[in-house]
């Protein structure tokens, strides 16, 4: 007697939320008609930050691995642009994704060792391969050594032969990964990994004793988030033409913002990553001439999210009005036939 | 020759890394919390003794005795203010808030002191040295951190098993409702825990501020080094951040000696080394 029954996802405020986002990314995708060379640029770096804080919040956020190293993989993906293009003569589009694989396999034995740290332990120990990186690259003399490294012309023209359908083509790279690595992880979450993911969020111990494989899991997510993470740098790196070991791991740029962004917005929530970083944007914005004096403020306003609304600005709205703007709950839904059995 | 005197150099410079790695060990004993302001807490303790000594015109070696308290009363207000308030079953708000309270205080610094390197002048004392064996040379300055730092981890040791201060901490550590039951008041407890490690970096942060140059932005790679001594030394034991901290210090200076931009990536190497090899760390005391 097996009941009938489908699960579903979708519910009144999710299709509103996904007929919003549906708008939204074709207003977006026409930005080079109405915008100028600035908002693209600005645009692209938010997109950006998007992704970033998307996938720390996979990792942190859901599988539990709060990490503050994933500069190493931004910086890991720039330079493997930057390698391929300038080393080895690849056209800077296609070192994308070669960037997230690179990262990807340099991932598995860096979570081999980093999971051998319990809890607070793995956080700084994922800081020390950034660091590791970080010197590494500073010791690779055909990269530019400690100051860095520019794109030579050539290949930025064999891009794009002017720069304008340069900007505009960056541009559309920057806004498909980041719909791409929001729909992975929707898609990720939707399936077994994701309720085995939302399980650890909610109670290791509980998905563990569930038959949940926690480290399977866990070591899945932080490959996958590696990988993004390092194509999302080589864009980054792509769109600044310019890099050096300091800018490329940078653990204020790259992990301290994308931190902030993810708690403000809401941690353990797909859509708090993209409200905390149109928070983040806002405020740059407006009080980006004050300089450290704003870093301080983020850091300040990130401990008051954190002691006094953990769930971020999202959580808030989402636990009052019960919304979600991705069709992520998991509701069972039974045919009618099936309950009378 | 020459090698003895670069590992004797490392050993001595390993006192100051054991330190580092006590304070972070001390409270990650009792209380499990792993403060990622550490480093830049280390930094704030220098700038104070600059403070002092521009003021007061002492030697900075002299300005301890003022700075470890001060450092002492910001560790105690921090964690009855904020930091008790993170604790708890959950990982994440004690991590984002230190992670926050780190990004605050380096700015904080940024902005009243600039991104100028400072250092602390203690003197004479800064090139004295005598000689141990024929071509064996010692600084004074850096037997002297190494003699502290070993009493200091002496204290800690005595503090923790001979007292009833001690006491109070183990209990908390090992069950916080019983030690509760008992009468003790844990805020009160991880208060004064919080206080006793930042006393002790705040000597470590004194004299490693009077051996290299500081600015704002070098706390995390203090907070590396203390970390790395932790985890090389094995969780739980206080001798054990010593020998850490001397690999540690041996490791870098090794580094160094072959090439100088491998100094630091020598000792971040011999850490994950130690972690692929030994992963409870060398001389570990807590189990499973």
């Amino acid at each position: 007697m097996i009941a009938a029954f489908k699960v579903e996802h979708a519910t009144r405020s999710s299709r509103i939320g996904m007929a919003a986002f549906a708008s939204a990314l074709v207003l977006l995708a026409a930005a080079p008609a109405w915008g100028g060379r600035d908002d693209l640029r600005l645009l692209a770096e938010m997109y950006a930050y998007v992704a970033l804080a998307s996938l720390w919040n996979l990792l942190a956020g859901y599988a539990g691995l709060v990490s503050i190293g994933q500069q190493a993989y931004v910086g890991l993906g720039g330079y493997v642009l930057f390698a391929s293009t300038i080393l080895a003569g690849l056209h800077p589009l296609l070192a994308v994704p070669i960037a997230g694989a690179v990262a990807a396999i340099v991932a598995l034995p860096v979570a081999a060792l980093m999971f051998r740290l319990r809890g607070h332990y793995f956080a700084i120990g994922t800081w020390v391969v950034a660091e590791v990186f970080r010197l590494s690259a500073s010791q690779i003399s055909a990269l530019g050594g400690g100051s860095g490294i520019s794109l030579p012309a050539s290949i930025v023209t064999a891009m794009a032969p002017s720069r304008q359908l340069r900007e505009f083509l960056i541009y559309w790279v920057a806004l498909v990964l980041m719909v791409a690595v929001l729909a992975a992880i929707v898609l990720l979450l939707r399936s077994r990994y994701g309720l085995a993911l939302t399980a650890i969020r909610d109670n290791e111990l509980a998905a563990r004793s569930n038959g949940v494989d926690v480290t399977r899991t866990k070591l899945v997510v932080y490959i996958l988030t590696a990988l993004g993470t390092a194509m999302i740098g080589a864009l980054i790196f792509l769109q600044k033409l310019r890099i050096s070991p300091d800018t490329a791991f940078s653990v204020n740029d790259w992990t301290a913002f994308v931190i902030f962004i993810t708690v403000i917005g809401g941690i353990g929530r797909v859509e708090g990553p993209i409200i905390g970083t149109i928070v983040f944007f806002l405020l740059r914005q407006t009080l980006a001439d004050l300089g450290s004096l704003y870093l301080l403020m983020l850091g300040a306003v990130a401990i008051a999210v954190m002691l006094m609304a953990p769930k971020g600005i999202w959580g808030l709205i989402a636990d009052r009005f019960g919304w979600q703007l991705l069709p992520l709950e998991r509701r069972l839904r039974f045919a009618a036939d099936a309950r009378t059995t | 020759m020459e090698w003895v005197n670069i590992v004797i150099q490392g050993v001595l410079i390993g006192g100051l890394y054991a330190m580092f790695a006590a304070g972070l060990a001390l409270i990650f004993g009792v209380m499990r919390l792993v403060n990622i302001a550490h480093g830049d807490l280390i930094v704030l303790a220098a700038y104070i003794a600059l403070m002092t000594t521009d003021t007061l015109g002492i030697n900075p070696l002299l300005a301890i005795l003022i700075v470890a308290p001060v450092m002492a009363a910001i560790g105690y207000c921090l964690q009855r203010a904020l930091l008790n308030r993170t604790l708890g079953e959950d990982l994440l708000p004690p991590l984002l808030v230190t992670f926050g309270l780190s990004v605050i205080i380096q700015n904080a610094l940024l902005e009243l002191f600039t991104a100028d390197s400072r250092r602390l002048n203690a003197g004479a004392i800064e090139v004295a040295s005598f000689p141990l064996a024929p071509g064996v040379w010692i600084g004074l300055l850096p037997l002297l951190q190494f003699v502290v730092a070993v009493a200091v981890i002496a204290a800690l040791q005595l503090l923790f098993y001979r007292t009833a201060f001690g006491r109070a901490f183990r209990a908390t550590s090992d069950d916080q409702s019983v030690a509760q039951l008992m009468g003790l008041d844990n805020r009160h407890i991880f208060a004064l825990a919080m206080a006793l490690s930042l006393a002790v970096i705040a000597v470590a942060g004194v004299f490693i501020a009077v051996r290299t140059n500081f600015d704002p932005a070098i706390g995390p790679a203090r907070l590396i080094f203390g970390f790395e001594a932790v985890i090389i030394g094995g969780l739980g034991s206080m001798w054990g951040t010593l020998a850490g901290g001397i690999i540690l210090g041996v490791s870098q200076a090794i580094g160094a000696q072959i090439n100088p931009g491998w100094q630091l990536l020598a000792g971040h190497l011999a850490f994950l080394l130690i972690l692929a090899l030994r992963p409870e760390g060398l001389f570990p005391k807590v189990r499973g």
